[in-house]
């Protein structure tokens, strides 16, 4: 498969990330050269196989811990870092007219 | 006496115990170090004042006989791991003005040991990349110089700063992490020893995740033994990471020097590569000749999908990038950037702080995720990567460790590839399988090239078998007699 200019926009997009003109060919040649390249996948027969999303085999699977509130209390901790922050609250633009 | 900064980790824990001399001497000494090396660019952060305290509370438990099993040992942590009130990174512009109000489980696992922390350490941008060169902070210069050494190269990546700093003496071991070969290739590329844990080993909680599924922390050390006395004290079950391992953590240190007379070892056909240099090959078959003297018998193997490692492997760590990347809004944490418009604020804080490669691969990883590529990207991926599992779970019934050169060449130049992600990616190629199956792997250094480069050889173990791993590498590691770097040109 390969990508085009109005792909490249919209997984920009999809990433929010904006690039100038001349970054999306760049950007356009690079991904076209890397998707050419994981392609070669197709070839493998993989019908019968499932998926791996975790090499994690210690008790067979995530552990699950009771919903329990464990931590917490340092709001201030939390939002010290945020460029805007009011009263414990995060600030962001208005996002509803 | 040795210089201190000349004593490996565990030579100067037995001073330390010996009260041949004191952590705060220890730690002055590497302070001196660490500022006469900053021509390397190896760290980001330098916290001497922190290490003086440490330091001193070290010596005072020393002194009562409280000590933990790393009192007073200076390291480097990759800026990489959070650290509670020091300035976090991950080399990006995005989080240049970080300080985590918490420290990450491995980190906060040292400090209890009583190791001192020196500085935190440069790597590539987010871990993503093979050269340090990624890095917003610049590239970091390896220690070691070919025969011409007008020519700068490269210390490996992600973890330059860690992998150089070791080389150049300045700590007695740093932390690195590992999601497709970032421990192991740039320890081969400067004569260090590095180790990739079994996945679940080390608690992931407050590393900045770049592949959740493939991060790994892990130790780089300048020999064997000390490898496994820093990576006891980094794991821990950890409840804050639901796939932090409950498996009993042995003390890997028994390992070192143990025999492996009638153990055997695997040699994958699939990893000779065509064009690979023939000193490549030549130190491979001195690996072997070497395991073969000392009781092991090898064997040939086969491991067939190893050549769709790396494809896969630049779909999966893309995809939850872009994910686990999509954190970086502006919002919480972070650079940012004002605008009236929530979705102009988000893309202008993105395009701003983030680089050009950490770009790439978010955009890769949505495009993989996206409605209509799901299936024929990142699901087939995740399916060849099931195929590559099963493939060493049956080697590894007839063999107890698999052995590769780290890396198909030695360190190169500064802005040698920097232009060609593919080029830049196949640097990786012996060293992401492991991370797709969850194995643990060590680099050791086993030889110079004949441009006098170190050259580093892999040995991949079975999921939680780190102990076999490193009674194999004692082994190489004497039999190589690798010599460090003789002149510290980089000194002022």
């Amino acid at each position: 498969m390969s990508v085009d200019k109005d792909n490249v926009v919209k997984i920009a997009n999809l990433s929010k990330i904006s690039f100038k003109d001349h970054e999306i060919e760049k950007i356009l040649v690079d991904l076209n050269q890397i998707i050419e390249w994981v392609d070669q996948l197709a070839e493998v027969d993989t019908d019968k196989i499932s998926p791996t999303f975790s090499s994690f085999e210690d008790d067979k699977g995530m552990k699950k811990r009771e919903d329990i509130v464990s931590d917490g209390d340092y709001r201030e901790d939390i939002t010290i870092n945020a460029p805007n922050s009011e009263e414990g609250f995060f600030l962001v633009p208005k996002v509803i007219d | 006496m040795k210089k201190l900064t000349e004593l490996c980790l565990y030579e100067a824990r037995e001073g330390l115990l010996n009260k041949d001399f004191t952590s705060k001497e220890l730690v002055l000494d590497h302070i001196d170090k660490m500022e006469s090396s900053r021509s390397l660019n190896a760290f980001i952060t330098e916290t001497p004042e922190i290490a003086i305290k440490s330091a001193e509370k070290s010596d005072l438990k020393l002194i009562k006989e409280e000590n933990g099993e790393l009192e007073g040992i200076p390291i480097g942590v990759k800026d990489m791991f959070c650290t509670k009130g020091v300035l976090t990174t991950a080399s990006s512009k995005m989080l240049s003005n970080f300080i985590p109000p918490y420290e990450s489980t491995v980190t906060g696992n040292l400090w209890s040991e009583g190791a001192v922390l020196l500085g935190k350490l440069n790597n590539d941008e987010f871990a993503m990349g093979s050269s340090n060169e990624t890095s917003f902070y610049g590239p970091v210069i390896n220690p070691w110089k070919g025969s011409n050494d007008k020519i700068d190269l490269v210390p490996g990546g992600s973890s330059g700063g860690s992998s150089a700093s070791v080389a150049a003496n300045i700590g007695l071991g740093a932390l690195g992490t590992d999601t497709g070969g970032s421990i192991r290739q740039p320890a081969s590329f400067t004569g260090t020893v590095g180790l990739k844990p079994t996945y679940g080993r080390c608690s992931r909680w407050g590393i900045i995740a770049f592949a959740s599924s493939l991060d790994q922390a892990g130790p780089i050390t300048r020999n064997v033994r000390d490898n496994s006395i820093l990576l006891k004290s980094m794991c821990s079950h950890d409840t804050k990471d639901t796939t932090s391992s409950s498996k009993e953590i042995p003390n890997f240190e028994n390992a070192v020097g143990r025999s492996i007379k009638g153990l055997k070892v695997g040699i994958p056909s699939e990893f000779f590569l065509k064009g690979m240099s023939n000193e490549i090959m030549e130190i491979w078959d001195k690996g072997k000749d070497w395991l073969k003297n000392s009781g092991a018998e090898i064997i040939d193997i086969s491991l067939p999908n190893t050549k769709y490692a790396l494809p896969c492997y630049y779909i999966i760590a893309p995809a939850e990038a872009s994910s686990n990347l999509a954190r970086y809004d502006g919002v919480r944490f972070g650079h940012s950037v004002k605008s009236s418009d929530i979705n102009e604020m988000y893309k202008a804080t993105r395009s701003e702080g983030f680089g050009d490669e950490v770009k790439r691969r978010i955009m890769i990883g949505t495009y993989v995720l996206s409605s209509g590529y799901y299936d024929a990207y990142y699901l087939k991926a995740q399916k060849v990567r099931s195929l590559i599992t099963e493939d060493y779970s049956k080697v590894f019934k007839d063999v107890d460790v698999i052995l590769t050169p780290s890396t198909p060449s030695s360190a190169f130049g500064l802005n040698e590839k920097s232009d060609d992600p593919i080029s830049m990616y196949l640097n990786d190629i012996f060293t992401v399988p492991v991370n797709l199956a969850g194995l643990p792997a060590i680099s050791v250094p086993a030889a110079h090239d004949s441009n006098g480069l170190p050259l580093g050889l892999q040995l991949i173990g079975r999921p939680f078998e780190e102990e076999t791993i490193y009674s194999f590498a004692k082994i190489i590691e004497d039999c190589a007699n690798f010599k460090n770097i003789e002149n510290q040109w980089w000194l002022k």
